[in-house]
């Protein structure tokens, strides 16, 4: 059960902030596809700072909490940068958003191979020394829990043997969707991707919201990229983040645009993420018997499973969802 | 010293690439006054409140508040000097309630957090004062076109604003919901707020205005007051000649019954209940049928269905005695329809094709344009010379100029000339003289008269109540979907219709 919602939460968390990042984006009227591709240029930095600064020297095991968030810092700094290139192309430029968006998702994954092979000779970056569990990993001891003290099934998860990335962004998930639908900037952000011209006519610069949007939107998929190589792939990089950017689409667009719906969707689709990777050895009750393993179902259906069910989901509640209205259309002041 | 005026707009030029839409333009708005801007459809009344309202800069001239030169480059400047707007189109954010609308862009906060309460004491004042019933949480999308503009109202008036520019804003309203919205103005107006009403209508200019400005094309006609002149005079001055402003016809001789509708229904694209709903009634050889109707109770939807643009889901078309319910659009189109559409820039033509091509869009395979499936150029050119010479269609460079860069009212006038020509014994007409000018609307108003002479069935829909009672024999009105009632225009009146149409009357029995 632990180990359940554990591979679950390791799933969903980058899910949940990279669709807040497509959240951001969309509802100040851009549509961000690059969410990949910024994911994967996040998660090539993150991965690269973390290094550099081992090579370096500078940290040891111990302070591997401050590396982590300096990492993470740096990515979500280059992922607002590289976001930036769609922010100019589509809200200066009027470019369509989809090419733009597209554009960026070829340019990540060939740009970050090029840079990887360019420093470490092979397709991988890996971290310069030690692993992710032993440099990032917090575990109960670390908190002053005995090494056989058994906290429960909640303690177990969420206290033992967790990243720091998780509840950074779990609090960072909240913070934001309080900015987004409490506050004069959230207010006038939903109102740039609804109604851009209405927006205008009251005084709100709509270039200038957009373009905070779309930062914001790259600087949380950077953080979603850096999360998913640290937690998911032991802290490598390889140029690709495993199709987690347009998951985070469909997550995104199944919780309708808003934040509460989105992180139940992102905890479903981790779910199933979950059971298409440990449907081996997923050991629900603790009895000892592997259920799914030994239920009988061809493996593959359980690797199909996210797929189907995203195909699914969307499928019956596309029809019900709404877009922000303005998304997706460049805005220009000229036509009123 | 105080001056005179709040507003001065002194000698405003404005260009925009090849045209100059404000030529030397004097506007002066006295305090507590009612000004009327009066103008046809690009003569210029939107590009000089766009300025005065800082979304254009302007070439030469001043703007004057109090006597003093202001400086005006964006909505903000304008808002601080207390102008406000009322758009034509409403610059509302559908999702949003009531108030997010009426706040955004002057909210209060603390710490960058929203403090709505406030807001809303003081826009429930507002509204209570002046008689302006909104319900402040309901979202923009569920709440009437009469209660959008009063939020757009209130949004000035949360501002304080004290010059007050309603744009068209009548064009969607039903007359009872006019007469309301000139209350309110007038209550505005006795508060020392000063309003400018934008407008083609000369009869709502006579009834609530001070003075009147006229525009035309681009230039200043002149300005007088409202109780020294008459429709008359306003129009010619609108259009700078003799105006026929009222249709002459000779009574309807209907004949054989042309197009049969039983039991139509459509569904709705937008929601789930049908759009129409189970609607019966009958066009005759040589009347006009008008649908009247607000915008949006399923008029569209109601020609979509007949002209095969959607398929309905129940019910029987005849047209001419023949079943055409299940028929695709070429074959409604062969039994005998011809449809001047709503949109003529979606359904009308090809915009970035030529004009000649744009005229045998149904013709074209007929035996006289085509020869083995080749296109016969000459037979074609000669056509819509013919056309063109015929309806007046003018164009810079004839049957091969690109139609996206005709004028609007030519455009309809090759698309009039083009169904008139295919001497079908039923024409549909859906909103034929929207966003033309006065001359234009004269002409295909003679034109469907003189079609209906000639023993066609015409049936027109129509928002513009002046059109549907000066053209119409008999008048179907469509409320939410359904037809509420048929009224006789020599009998009955605006004032009924509107009831009508605003679902506050309906006949027992359907038509």
């Amino acid at each position: 059960m632990t180990f359940l919602l554990q591979q679950t939460l390791i799933y969903a968390i980058p899910l949940l902030i990279v669709a807040l990042a497509g959240i951001f984006a969309e509802r100040s009227g851009v549509i961000n596809l690059a969410l990949e591709g910024i994911m994967i240029m996040g998660a090539f930095i993150g991965v690269f700072t973390v290094y550099l600064f081992q090579e370096a020297g500078i940290f040891d095991q111990d302070s591997g909490q401050l590396l982590m968030l300096i990492a993470l810092g740096t990515s979500a700094f280059f992922g607002a940068l590289f976001s930036l290139l769609l922010a100019f192309a589509a809200i200066n430029l009027r470019a369509d958003q989809t090419i733009g968006g597209t554009a960026l998702n070829l340019m990540a994954p060939a740009l970050v191979l090029f840079l990887i092979n360019l420093i470490t000779s092979q397709n991988t970056m890996n971290m310069y020394t030690g692993d992710a569990a032993s440099w990032f990993m917090i575990k109960k001891t670390d908190l002053g829990f005995a090494r056989t003290q058994d906290l429960g099934v909640l303690g177990e998860t969420f206290l033992h043997k967790f990243y720091l990335t998780t509840y950074i962004c779990i609090i960072l998930y909240v913070v934001l969707s309080i900015i987004l639908y409490k506050t004069r900037f959230g207010l006038r952000l939903r109102a740039c991707g609804e109604n851009p011209q209405a927006a205008d006519s009251l005084g709100i610069n709509v270039y200038k919201m957009r373009y905070a949007g779309v930062t914001i939107s790259g600087a949380l998929a950077g953080i979603g990229g850096f999360t998913f190589a640290l937690t998911t792939a032991n802290c490598a990089s390889t140029g690709e983040v495993a199709g987690f950017g347009f998951l985070a689409l469909a997550v995104m667009i199944f919780g309708n645009w808003k934040p509460l719906n989105t992180a139940l969707a992102a905890f479903l689709f981790g779910f199933c993420k979950c059971i298409a990777a440990g449907y081996s050895t997923i050991d629900i009750n603790g009895d000892g018997v592997y259920l799914l393993k030994e239920i009988g179902i061809d493996p593959n259906i359980y690797r199909m499973l996210p797929f189907i069910i995203t195909l699914v989901v969307l499928a019956f509640t596309s029809k019900k969802s709404r877009a922000p209205k303005a998304e997706g259309v460049p805005y220009d002041k000229g036509t009123r | 010293m105080q001056s005179d005026y709040i507003i001065e707009m002194l000698n405003i030029r404005k260009e925009f690439p090849g045209i100059v839409a404000n030529d030397d333009i004097t506007l002066q708005l006295r305090r507590g006054e009612i000004h009327a801007l009066l103008g046809e459809n690009g003569a210029g009344k939107s590009t000089l409140m766009s300025v005065l309202f800082g979304l254009y800069q302007p070439e030469a001239g001043v703007i004057k508040k109090n006597g003093e030169v202001v400086k005006i480059n964006s909505p903000n400047d304008a808002t601080a000097l207390h102008i406000g707007m009322v758009h034509q189109h409403f610059k509302l954010v559908e999702v949003f309630s009531v108030l997010d609308n009426i706040i955004l862009g002057a909210e209060d906060t603390k710490l960058g957090f929203l403090q709505k309460k406030e807001a809303r004491k003081k826009v429930a004042a507002l509204s209570e004062k002046y008689k302006l019933n909104v319900d402040l949480d309901a979202k923009v999308e569920d709440i009437s076109v009469g209660m959008q503009q009063r939020t757009e109202i209130l949004k000035m008036l949360y501002r304080d604003n004290e010059i007050l520019i309603f744009d068209e804003p009548t064009a969607v309203l039903t007359p009872q919901e006019i007469d309301e919205l000139m209350e309110i103005m007038r209550g505005f107006a006795q508060e020392g707020k000063s309003i400018l009403f934008i407008t083609h209508k000369l009869n709502e200019i006579m009834a609530v205005s001070d003075r009147v400005t006229v525009l035309r094309k681009g230039k200043c006609i002149g300005t007088v007051n409202t109780k020294d002149t008459n429709i008359q005079e306003l129009s010619n001055m609108m259009v700078g000649r003799p105006v026929q402003l009222q249709v002459h016809k000779a009574p309807a001789v209907p004949g054989d019954v042309i197009l049969n509708v039983e039991h139509m229904t459509v569904p709705s694209k937008l929601h789930k209940n049908n759009a129409v709903k189970d609607i019966s009634f009958q066009v005759r050889a040589g009347e006009i049928v008008c649908i009247a109707g607000i915008d949006g109770n399923g008029q569209s939807e109601m020609i979509y269905g007949l002209t095969g643009l959607e398929k309905t889901s129940s019910g029987v078309i005849h047209l001419c005695g023949q079943d055409i319910s299940k028929a695709s659009i070429r074959r409604r189109s062969l039994a005998g329809s011809s449809h001047i559409p709503e949109d003529r820039h979606k359904y009308g033509l090809v915009l970035d094709d030529t004009l000649e091509n744009n005229l045998v869009l149904q013709t074209y395979r007929q035996p006289r344009f085509q020869h083995m499936g080749f296109v016969k150029r000459d037979a074609i050119r000669n056509y819509a010379n013919k056309i063109i010479q015929q309806y007046d269609v003018r164009s810079g460079q004839g049957p091969v100029t690109v139609a996206r860069s005709m004028s609007g009212g030519n455009q309809q006038k090759a698309i009039i000339g083009r169904e008139i020509d295919r001497e079908n014994p039923l024409i549909i007409a859906v909103q034929p003289t929207r966003g033309l000018d006065v001359g234009a609307i004269e002409y295909i108003h003679a034109q469907l008269v003189a079609q209906r002479d000639a023993g066609k069935a015409v049936l027109l829909v129509s928002l513009e109540l002046d059109e549907v009672m000066n053209l119409a024999d008999r008048i179907l009105v469509m409320y939410e979907g359904e037809i509420v009632g048929e009224l006789d225009p020599k009998t009955t009146t605006v004032q009924e219709l509107g009831l009508y149409m605003a679902g506050a009357k309906r006949d027992s029995k359907e038509a």
